[in-house]
């Protein structure tokens, strides 16, 4: 699909960076002149891919986490979540609802569950000692 | 991110603003806990009106402060949640053991 606008940021998997990643990709959605809860669902999406990052992927370590975000042809809103964690060995497992490996820290396991719910595409690759990329799509709806 | 915390004799309603997420969620959860062991209520209130975002470490904030009220035999209200807040609650099914109370602008939607 052709890509009509794309934007690119990278920071450190710092939790004080979830508030502002999510920012920062709604920003550039706003170029597709979303309902708000078109906007609200992008913003809640990216939080929940990069909470992931920051909780399970690197834990105890600080690494980086790399989004790419793109307007594709068609009002679609792609978003690419990438980071060189410890991986998902089952992912299966880790997309069921209520799954967690971190219980003790209040996770909830919803995460993938909110992403599925709110875009319309959600894709997971991993490997384990390699990393994590999750990519998501939505139609914005034209008005 | 703040929390402003209000007892009469039974309740305690604890007001969040802001934003929350799995940042936040950490400091008001110590904030919170201390005050529900201290004052032992028989219900938590958690108004939810002035919450500009929450996510999933929202959900896990909500059942963690419900796991704690529960232990003393009390119970945990969710007042005031904006629509777009409803949204993840409903999800987490979190409406099955925990009151949550009408939400803000439901008429106009």
């Amino acid at each position: 699909m052709k890509i009509i606008n794309e934007m690119k940021i990278s920071f450190p998997s710092r939790s004080v960076n979830e508030s502002f990643s999510r920012s920062a990709v709604a920003s550039f959605a706003v170029l597709l002149d979303p309902r708000m809860d078109e906007l609200s669902d992008i913003r809640t999406a990216v939080s929940e891919a990069v909470t992931n990052c920051i909780v399970h992927a690197y834990g105890d370590t600080v690494g980086t986490i790399e989004i790419t975000a793109r307007i594709l042809e068609g009002n679609i809103f792609y978003i690419r979540i990438k980071d060189k964690g410890c991986g998902i060995p089952d992912i299966e497992k880790a997309l069921e609802p209520m799954f967690t490996t971190a219980p003790e820290d209040e996770r909830a396991g919803l995460g993938f569950a909110v992403m599925e719910s709110f875009m319309d595409k959600l894709t997971v690759k991993s490997k384990v000692g390699v990393g994590t990329t999750v990519t998501m799509q939505k139609k914005i709806s034209r008005r | 991110m703040a929390i402003e915390i209000n007892t009469n004799e039974e309740n305690l309603l604890a007001k969040i603003s802001g934003e929350l997420d799995h940042h936040t969620a950490a400091t008001m959860r110590a904030e919170l806990d201390e005050k529900i062991k201290n004052l032992n209520p028989n219900k938590l209130l958690l108004d939810f009106s002035d919450v500009s975002f929450m996510d999933s470490s929202g959900i896990g904030f909500i059942m963690g402060r419900y796991k704690l009220m529960k232990e003393n035999g009390g119970g945990v209200e969710v007042i005031n949640a904006p629509r777009g807040i409803n949204k993840v609650l409903k999800i987490s099914g979190l409406d099955k053991i925990i009151t949550i109370g009408r939400c803000k602008n439901e008429d106009n939607q």
